[in-house]
């Protein structure tokens, strides 16, 4: 066993070595700003995917349907090594950020991520109990404000068992990103392997880290499910 | 505390609510046949019936959570404005009108239908904040006030889910998220027949109150010793038409129909009459 491979290179590990970010920090990173991109596109199109009318519905449907049914790796090639193909994408603007490696994976894992999302989000809208939707209009709401006050919110906390596990998925899909030249955690695990001929240790290494990190977050979930689904706990627990 | 039938139609002769010619299907099947009905301020209104007879459906009529076929509904002598949607039923025509015909004639449902997520102070303040744009401190002023009418005290169960409250205990409180829109009239849609036996009591106690106020209401319920303690008029639905309407005194002590005769016959062998406050726990300080 060579640990001091893996000492040697803690840094590289953890956030860097000097010029960029790499390791677990690029992970985080990633992993945070994937999961924002999911999380804003998913709230507003859930509405759009439960609307009684096909003109809005279609298209979100075929968005999800279109990230849910590929496999995430061949979504990054595209978006990393496909998009370069197109020449009017080149000249445009869009091109100082579309030939960042990490941009392509950001745009990939997210939007893969909101794909799965909305899914789960559009499940709990529909499946909120019609009476309080009745009681909500009885009461003179409108549409807007049951949906704003009444429906998302219930919606949402019911969601969170669920977005728990698609959260730590999209903590491993990250692990993708190392494919397209990224330096991050998986990335810095195959670089110290192959470097010192040691894949045994260097993988290890990434293995703990993120186990240790999606520790984190399975906390972090616990404590949102006391905090917004205590509605659900049975009477029994109360004085 | 029995307030007199039709004492409250002297005082103010001009209807809060007048229904008129009611007709409302489902695919094939007519479920209402004309139904009317004047409702005075002050009006106990009290609809019974087999089930099946169409009474919740006309209830739910009266708020437009069912569209009717076709029939008119005058609220403080306004016609609420309809129009007639592609499968022929007719919807409110003017989203302002009906928000503001479902403030003035809040509802209670049989399932209570509390928001599930909200807390019961939260569930009371919701309709004056979102609908009437009142603040949360006048909100909240309101909702305290109309929590300890109903008998749940806000100190013990304000900040409390729905789901830790027991069925009556929930009944009371979506009475105060009836009552904190400060409605003219209240329809209560069989508000006890989702509750254990021994809870019905309370709830029933907590309207009694109400009615004894002075407040409008129209009732549907299977109460049938209740209905005649409380009631102004009873209307008796037989297939989607009034059998037979009137005081309950006369309604429940000399029935004309034979339907009439033969629903009560079933009902009123119901094994526990209605309790009056006197002899429960759940005296009211109203």
């Amino acid at each position: 066993m060579n640990w001091h491979v893996v000492f040697d290179n803690l840094a590289l590990f953890l956030w860097g070595d000097g010029t960029r970010t790499t390791g677990l920090l690029l992970t985080v990173e990633l992993f945070i700003t994937s999961l924002g991109l999911g999380l804003v596109m998913a709230i507003p199109l859930s509405l759009l995917r439960v609307s009684s009318n096909p003109l809005l519905r279609t298209p979100v449907w075929l968005f999800t349907y279109l990230f849910r049914g590929t496999p995430l790796l061949v979504q990054i090639y595209i978006i990393y090594f496909g998009l370069a193909e197109i020449s009017w994408i080149r000249s445009s603007w869009a091109w100082t950020y579309l030939r960042e490696a990490y941009i392509c994976a950001w745009l990939a894992i997210g939007l893969n991520t909101a794909a799965y999302t909305i899914e789960i989000l559009a499940g709990c809208i529909q499946k909120t109990f019609h009476g309080e939707i009745e009681a909500a209009r009885a009461m003179g709401m409108s549409r807007w404000t049951q949906m704003r006050h009444i429906i998302l919110p219930g919606a949402m906390r019911r969601a969170i068992p669920a977005y728990s596990n698609e959260v730590v998925l999209t903590l491993h899909c990250t692990a993708l990103a190392s494919s397209i030249t990224l330096l991050d955690l998986a990335g810095v695990g195959r670089s110290i392997s192959m470097r010192y001929a040691s894949p045994y240790e260097a993988y290890i290494a990434a293995l703990v880290l993120y186990a240790v990190f999606t520790g984190l977050v399975f906390l972090l979930f616990r404590l949102a499910e006391s905090k917004w689904l205590a509605y659900l706990r049975p009477r029994s627990t109360h004085p | 505390m029995t307030r007199q039938p039709g004492m409250a139609a002297k005082v103010n002769d001009m209807s809060k609510l007048q229904v008129n010619d009611l007709h409302k299907r489902y695919g094939q099947h007519e479920v209402l046949k004309g139904v009317s009905l004047t409702a005075n301020a002050g009006d106990v209104i009290t609809l019974i019936g087999s089930s099946g007879s169409g009474k919740s459906t006309f209830l739910r009529c009266l708020n437009l959570l069912e569209q009717p076929q076709s029939g008119e509904i005058i609220w403080d002598g306004t016609p609420i404005a309809m129009k007639r949607t592609r499968d022929g039923s007719l919807q409110a025509r003017d989203a302002r009108q009906l928000q503001r015909l479902r403030t003035q004639l809040s509802m209670v449902f049989q399932s209570f239908n509390l928001w599930a997520h909200l807390s019961v102070l939260e569930n009371v303040i919701a309709a004056p904040m979102r609908v009437q744009k009142l603040s949360r401190a006048e909100a909240t002023e309101k909702a305290l006030h109309y929590l300890n009418k109903v008998q749940m005290d806000p100190a013990r169960f304000a900040h409390s889910y729905p789901s830790q409250l027991s069925g009556g205990q929930q009944q009371r409180v979506a009475i105060a998220r009836a009552l904190a829109v400060e409605p003219e009239m209240i329809l209560l849609d069989e508000p006890t027949s989702a509750l254990d036996p021994e809870l019905v009591g309370e709830v029933l106690t907590v309207i009694q109150n109400l009615a004894s106020e002075g407040r409008t209401m129209i009732m549907v319920t299977h109460e049938m010793s209740f209905a005649r303690e409380v009631s102004s008029q009873v209307i008796f639905l037989h297939q989607g038409r009034i059998e037979e309407q009137g005081a309950p005194a006369t309604l429940f002590r000399s029935p004309a129909s034979e339907r009439l005769k033969a629903f009560l016959g079933t009902s009123l062998r119901s094994p526990e009459p209605f309790a009056t406050p006197e002899n429960k726990p759940f005296v009211s300080s109203i």
